[in-house]
């Protein structure tokens, strides 16, 4: 009986999660379009499937094996299952293949439901908690229900009985895979997640790329939206890289701002996103909702929306959006690959350069940034006022220069014009023909464009552009990530090319090459932390440690550093917004810090600097790369000051 | 207070960064400007005599302003005699202008002159309107050290804002893009006055040494919260116009202001 029943079965099934394919493709497309190799991509995606996300997943070899032998298992066994049970091909060679791959998937599927028993509360519960036991329905029950095609039983096997056991399996497990993959079960991960790698936004990320800098608004389209108000407005494949999500909480578990009880929760926003482009309400959401102040989180079941109604206070808080540092953690631990820093910025896009809406200190900065080309508003003419007695050459005089030291908005903080200083010094003992943009610096738009001000930051941008084009250099260099990362990522789409370097980069350059003459770090123990802009966005995480150890430091690394580093809270213009959470971040990254034993942090951002010195004493130090190296300079022999002149005493009449 | 039967025109110029001197939305204007949202909301009526080219301008339009209605002039015009005309014809119950400009002359003296030609009531220092019927208004005006001052004032009437108001929304991008400016042409009377002077930069008055007298704890702490009054004031109650004005002229001759 089963005979005739499975055949209907599969390929009913088949039909409807067709239906469904046709149904999920509409509410994609209902986003705007954007420029895509469908083709290619999808020619590369088995290659980004198995190299670039195993690698990602490979970082938990429990869970990356087990994925391997259920994703694997279930793969095959759908395939030759349509053969086998669908077309009626009884053939024994594939009635074993059959059973080797339900077996692979069942054992699979078992581990699985293990890691299930006591689940860490990242992972979302609901309908995924069922999905183990479906895997299981359905590949025990294939490797049965094969077993008299490939011989090993006779046909009528069992009776009714089982026939009736078999038959409510089969209908479980078919149902669960095939309806569940594009009707919006647990399973349209592996649908959507594979189309998601097809046609992914940022393809330079696979075979080892990165791809960081944020994409610009075409602001002289006068058609196009400022941003995203409605899930409408985001592109097509950014909803369908939504619909990949697998809730594994990666991205809960490494959010910084989640964990300081601010609002935000990047697996329940892009759940959201999902309602939205689904329509609907979050009240099936089943994982962590976002922080709230009293500890208790934000209700679910409040919130719904669809792809036409505003996102913001429909379907999600602003100060969600705004308790982002843009750290890129969520990015980084996500096995999807999906792109939660643009999605955020998209929206605060919308909020800011439509609505007016930068909370706090947002609007003051953005203004101070058109009139005064710093975030502080201080008056442009004391951009250079912390090196007046450093003689410091200027590109306006000197035209052509090896390195242009980019100073950054540094220039204005009293504590960064120490590590400013230091740099200076080590650049001068090196010799190098430097020279700096003077009055001509603007702000680098970083703040701006985190922000959402992305007309403020094409602004700045455009103007620095034209400023560096009149210039010869051979090289950028910043003490500032932020710089560092929006002069080498984000101006090229405006056309400013440039060879840019973190001054760690520079300096462990500097004493390879043995230009430097750096004794050793004397005393303390040191640790390093990480800067979001240097590591996670340009993968820069050896060369700070290269000088430290040219000065004899042996790091001692925090449990969380490399590019699992914790933010220091001060990225994405989040000190400005200050959306208020249950803790701060910088005190939770001093605790990892206090975790070393360490007496020194090592530090190469202006940011982390700031945020990290304005955790409350006692704590270790906190020194800029600059500064050590500065301190371990072999001073040059000063030639014997002349004594000073005796002066006559001055009358006074 | 139904908000579509008010009409309300707002006065904008164009500000200067206090740091870099660059132009902007002009810090008091924008109150102006958020005070008649706040009041008149989408039905405010903005108004600029000057120069519409002006970029900074749209910085009012990203306030929610849908238009901005300029009475064109060239750089140097008195723009008291355009305005006036054109509020007088408007119609209007309200009109609300920062208490000094940040460019220009900058004398503060255009609303006083304003309403002088209009022949109107002006509130110096709004901080806020209570309500508004029957023809008179209940406002507070924001008087030294947080004080407020309540004062019924009939419409229609003009209205200084200075840091008191409501603190101006942010500009966006968007609406300020899309804005429309609304240009009319006048006829242009050039200020001879200000046109003949000079300017020169302002120097800084010398400051007076501060002696302080206080011998005890509580003289210190009297003396830097007190009240900043002469101390030598008089009220006077009851007394007829011409009392009054011999009162007030006695005092401006003591203190040397006439001669």
């Amino acid at each position: 009986m089963l005979n005739t029943l499975l055949p209907i079965l599969l390929f009913a099934a088949l039909g409807l999660a067709l239906i469904g394919v046709l149904r999920r493709v509409s509410l994609w497309r209902n986003g705007r379009a954007a420029k895509v190799d469908l083709l290619g991509g999808l020619l590369a995606m088995p290659k980004r499937y198995m190299v670039d996300l195993h690698h990602v997943v490979a970082r938990d070899k429990y869970i990356a094996n087990t994925h391997v032998a259920t994703a694997g298992g279930a793969v095959a066994s759908i395939i030759l299952a349509i053969l086998v049970h669908g077309f009626g091909l009884h053939n024994r060679v594939l009635g074993y293949a059959l059973l080797l791959m339900s077996a692979v998937m069942f054992v699979g599927a078992i581990f699985m439901y293990l890691r299930r028993r006591h689940p860490p509360s990242r992972l979302s519960k609901g309908p995924w908690m069922r999905l183990p036991k479906s895997l299981l329905a359905f590949s025990g029950s294939f490797f049965v229900v094969t077993l008299p095609v490939a011989g090993v039983l006779p046909a009528n096997f069992g009776g009714w009985l089982l026939a009736i056991i078999l038959g409510i399996g089969l209908l479980w497990g078919v149902c669960e895979l095939f309806l569940g993959m594009t009707w919006g079960g647990p399973m349209k991960h592996a649908f959507a997640g594979a189309l998601h790698l097809a046609w992914h936004r940022r393809p330079e990320r696979f075979g080892g790329g990165r791809s960081t800098g944020l994409k610009p608004l075409d602001l002289t389209d006068r058609t196009a939206p400022l941003g995203v108000e409605k899930p409408k407005d985001f592109t097509w494949n950014q909803l369908l890289g939504f619909d990949a999500c697998v809730q594994c909480g990666k991205c809960e578990a490494a959010c910084p701002a989640f964990a300081a009880g601010q609002p935000l929760n990047p697996k329940k926003l892009i759940q959201d996103m999902v309602v939205g482009l689904a329509g609907g309400t979050d009240a099936n959401f089943a994982g962590s909702p976002y922080p709230s102040l009293d500890g208790m989180g934000k209700p679910i079941g409040e919130h719904g929306g669809n792809p036409h109604q505003p996102i913001v206070n429909g379907l999600v808080d602003a100060d969600t959006l705004w308790s982002c540092t843009t750290c890129r953690a969520c990015v980084e631990e996500c096995p999807m690959m999906i792109e939660h820093v643009d999605a955020i910025v998209d929206m605060r896009r919308h909020l800011t350069l439509e609505k007016g809406a930068t909370p706090n200190k947002g609007a003051e900065v953005l203004e101070n940034l058109i009139a005064t080309d710093n975030p502080g508003g201080f008056a442009p003419g004391g951009r250079m006022n912390w090196a007046a007695d450093l003689n410091l050459e200027v590109m306006s005089h000197k035209k052509t220069v090896d390195v242009l030291f980019w100073v950054g908005d540094g220039a204005f903080d009293m504590r960064n014009q120490r590590t400013l200083r230091a740099f200076v010094k080590v650049l001068k003992a090196a010799r190098v023909d430097f020279a700096v943009l003077g009055l001509e610096e603007r702000d680098s738009g970083d703040v701006a464009r985190r922000l959402g001000d992305e007309a403020t930051f094409q602004m700045l941008a455009r103007r620095n552009i034209q400023t560096l084009a009149q210039y010869d250099f051979k090289r950028i260099v910043t003490c500032d990530p932020h710089s560092f990362h929006v002069l080498k990522n984000e101006y090229g789409a405006f056309e400013g090319h440039y060879v840019v370097q973190h001054h760690s980069t520079y300096l462990a350059e500097l004493i390879a090459d043995g230009a430097l003459n750096v004794g050793q770090h004397k005393g303390t123990s040191v640790t390093y932390h990480d800067p979001c802009y240097l590591g996670r966005y340009n993968g820069e995480y050896q060369a700070p440690r290269d000088v430290l150890r040219a000065l004899g430091i042996e790091v001692k690394e925090m449990v969380r550093s490399g590019f699992r580093s914790r933010c220091c809270g001060g990225g994405g213009g989040a000190p400005i917004t200050d959306i208020p959470g249950k803790q701060r971040i910088p005190d939770m990254r001093m605790d990892d810090i206090r975790e070393t034993g360490a007496e020194l942090v090592a530090v190469g951002c202006p940011q982390c600097t700031a945020m990290l010195e304005g955790v409350v004493e006692p704590r270790p130090m906190i020194k800029d790369i600059a500064e050590l190296v500065a301190d371990a300079l072999f001073e040059e022999t000063a030639p014997a000051k002349p004594a000073a002149a005796r002066r006559e005493p001055a009358e006074a009449h | 207070m139904d908000k579509s039967a008010l009409h309300v025109i707002s006065l904008v110029s164009v500000g200067a960064h206090p740091t870099s001197g660059r132009p902007r939305r002009a810090e008091q204007d924008a109150r102006a400007v958020e005070l008649g949202l706040q009041l008149a909301g989408d039905n405010l009526h903005v108004l600029h005599a000057g120069d519409a080219e002006e970029p900074a301008l749209r910085g009012y339009l990203g306030m929610g302003v849908d238009e901005l209605h300029v009475l064109a002039q060239p750089p140097g015009a008195d723009a008291l005699p355009g305005l006036a005309d054109y509020i007088r014809e408007s119609g209007v119950q309200l009109v609300l202008t920062g208490s000094q400009a940040e460019t220009g002359e900058g004398s503060g003296m255009l609303p006083y002159l304003l309403a002088e030609k209009l022949g109107w009531p002006l509130v110096v220092g709004m901080a806020e309107v209570e309500s508004m019927s029957n023809g008179t208004a209940q406002v507070l005006q924001a008087l030294p050290r947080g004080q407020r001052r309540r004062l019924k004032v009939r419409l229609p009437f003009l209205a200084t804002v200075d840091n008191s108001a409501p603190k101006p929304r942010q500009s966006a991008y968007g609406p300020a893009q899309r804005g429309l400016l609304d240009v009319e042409e006048i006829d242009v009377v050039i200020d001879e006055v200000f046109a003949g002077a000079e300017l020169t930069p302002a120097k800084p008055r010398p400051k007076r040494l501060k002696v302080i007298k206080a011998k005890s704890g509580a003289d210190r702490m009297k003396a830097a919260t007190a009240k900043a009054s002469g101390g030598g004031g008089q009220v006077l109650k009851g007394v007829t116009a011409q009392e009054g004005a011999a009162a007030i002229l006695k005092l401006l001759v003591e203190e040397g202001v006439v001669r």
